[in-house]
């Protein structure tokens, strides 16, 4: 479903040339749950970034869903990106002023659904991820576990292909990170594909498969056996 | 996204900024305010002027007797001829043209009033029945001239009020003698106070019939015919023929002069309207430094909403998305700003109105319409650049920031 062949990003840092990836080889599958882990520096954000869209290799080729989308413009990639690409971050990135309802809404909006629609959606999203009772409260009003449901059910709400999580646990504590955790992966058992970027070991060895980054290099690729 | 839903997202994000869209508000306001109240000045003096101008009587043409050469020698002049008088007989004969609907001869002199041991002078004017309506007069009391023949004089006359005042006091003016130099009037009626218009006091009048007039003034000359034209496309008609007719009365001499109420009144209208023009243009200047502010504000609101504006494009926001949440931003907060800046300017105005009751203010509805469009059109022009850097934003590095 993702295909990488040759990818380089390479970033200018004053006169310098920075190479963040070298020449990305990889095939990740439908519904695969996967980590990225490696030091800070390694290049796995680069890496996720370039997968969701949000950056365009410097050369190669990326192919999403069987589609070359290096060569497409803003607004087809942003297209892609509402359809088929659902964000976590680490700072859950919620509108401050939005009420949880509105912010899980938002992507539903801005892919311009009929109003009808989005309420039934929200509504379900809200349900099923326990927060039926904080859909008026603004994230300010609310827990950083609930924040990052929040977060996950919006990035859901458009129902992707692939989930990109950036360091999703990052700002939680241990509790509520396994929780949230929990939540991931049971998106993946339902066929949603999750990219997990590290650098806790503990966290990127749950998944199926297992990418290591150093220096902007794929160093190993395990899978786990199930 | 619907544009219903871009314009609530734009509205959100203005109350998620109060202290920042009331301050903006209020610089949009008071320009708005300021285009509102300036034009309505303008024009209130405009409408002050015609009024006071149509007081004088409509579709009005007067004729002086004499004629004011700016250039060349009249033939008179060399052989030491004086300007004919104007007299009764031209008066009549105007009454030919079918552009004229009345005339009214005025004579005007001065004369000792008196009444029983009160006694003044006054300025006389004679005139027929025709007058009241040329003049657009008001009748207090009584009846005005009667419609005779201007050649026959008659002993009646019609008071301003204030001469009835110092003349009879409280006393009943109508149907009293008033003696007029060495002759008796009986007085018919009283005029309604009108006070000043244009310099002419008809308070301080004695209205007696032409005829009359030229009796107690020993002279056969007018000092002014005054006419009406059937409507406001003849007058120009009415004057060419007034001219015509006045020369052939003089044997070819062209000694009169003959003005359009018309001409004057219009270019007192275009320079008053000039005038309302460059006030509200230097009151739009208020609202294109309102424009700037908005601009400023909104760069700022796109540093401060870098990571918003980030999520939106990770949440699959097109740039041309982005630029349109900013711009109903810009349109939004100038729209309500300029519905509180004409509310502003018709409160501001209501009370010019108040303090200078004479001044019939009010804004025209072109002013109000152009000060709403400069000022929604500048709050999305000055947009245009702060839409643009927050659609340019990198989105990575929008959200890598914490």
């Amino acid at each position: 479903m993702i295909e990488f062949a040759g990818v380089r990003r390479v970033f200018k840092v004053g006169d310098q040339e920075v190479a963040a990836l070298r020449d990305i080889d990889l095939e990740l599958v439908a519904g695969e749950y996967v980590s990225i882990m490696g030091p800070s520096g390694s290049g796995k954000s680069t890496l996720l970034n370039l997968i969701g869209l949000l950056d365009r290799p410097t050369s190669g080729i990326y192919r999403l869903d069987g589609q070359d989308v290096t060569t497409l413009d803003d607004e087809a990639q942003a297209r892609v990106r509402s359809e088929k690409i659902g964000f976590v971050f680490q700072f859950f990135h919620l509108v401050p002023r939005l009420s949880a309802a509105m912010n899980i809404e938002l992507p539903l909006i801005l892919a311009g659904l009929p109003p009808e629609e989005r309420k039934q959606r929200v509504t379900q999203l809200l349900q099923s991820y326990g927060l039926a009772d904080r859909a008026d409260h603004r994230p300010d009003q609310l827990s950083g576990g609930q924040r990052q449901r929040v977060a996950i059910a919006r990035a859901t709400s458009m129902n992707p292909l692939v989930l990109l999580a950036d360091e999703p646990t990052g700002n939680l504590d241990q509790t509520t990170g396994k929780e949230v955790m929990n939540l991931l992966e049971k998106l993946v058992s339902k066929g949603v594909a999750l990219i997990l970027v590290t650098h806790d070991p503990g966290l990127g060895g749950r998944a199926m498969r297992q990418l290591q980054m150093v220096d902007g290099q794929i160093v190993s690729d395990k899978r786990n056996q199930a | 996204m619907s544009p219903g839903d871009n314009l609530l997202f734009a509205f959100g994000s203005l109350r998620g900024a109060r202290t920042r869209t009331l301050l903006m508000m209020i610089a949009m306001s008071i320009g708005v305010a300021a285009v509102v109240i300036l034009t309505s000045l303008g024009e209130g003096a405009r409408r002050y002027v015609i009024g006071q101008f149509s007081s004088l009587g409509t579709n009005l043409v007067i004729v002086l007797p004499g004629r004011s050469e700016t250039a060349g020698v009249n033939p008179g002049m060399l052989l030491g001829q004086t300007a004919r008088d104007l007299v009764l007989d031209d008066a009549q004969a105007l009454m030919r043209s079918p552009a004229i609907r009345r005339i009214a001869p005025l004579s005007i002199g001065a004369a000792q009033a008196s009444n029983g041991a009160l006694n003044r002078e006054v300025v006389v004017m004679g005139t027929t029945a025709n007058m009241l309506e040329i003049r657009h007069m008001e009748l207090g009391q009584g009846q005005f001239l009667p419609p005779i023949d201007p050649r026959s004089a008659s002993p009646v006359c019609v008071l301003g009020a204030t001469i009835k005042k110092e003349l009879f006091g409280a006393e009943q003016a109508v149907g009293s003698w008033l003696r007029l130099g060495d002759r008796r009037f009986r007085v018919i009626g009283l005029l309604a106070k009108q006070g000043e218009s244009m310099g002419m006091n008809t308070d301080n009048l004695v209205i007696i019939p032409v005829a009359s007039a030229h009796q107690l003034f020993n002279t056969q000359a007018l000092f002014r015919i005054l006419i009406e034209a059937k409507s406001r496309d003849m007058i120009e008609a009415a004057k060419h023929d007034a001219e015509q007719i006045l020369m052939q009365q003089h044997s070819g001499e062209r000694d009169v002069t003959v003005i359009t109420q018309d001409a004057v009144l219009a270019t007192f209208d275009r320079i008053l309207r000039a005038l309302t023009l460059a006030v509200g243009g230097i009151a739009a200047i208020s609202l294109s430094v309102a424009g700037v502010l908005i601009m400023n504000v909104m760069l700022i609101a796109v540093a401060q909403r870098t990571q918003e504006i980030g999520l939106l494009k990770a949440l699959g926001a097109p740039p041309a998305q982005i630029r349109q949440l900013f711009f109903a931003e810009a349109a939004l907060l100038s729209a309500i700003g300029s519905v509180f800046g004409l509310v502003l300017g018709e409160i501001g105005s209501a009370i010019i109105g108040q303090v200078y009751p004479a001044l019939p203010v009010a804004a025209p509805w072109w002013a109000v319409l152009a000060a709403f469009g400069t000022a929604l059109g500048t709050g999305i022009l000055f947009s245009v650049m702060p839409a643009r850097r927050a659609a340019r934003l990198d989105p990575v590095q929008a959200l890598a920031r914490r």
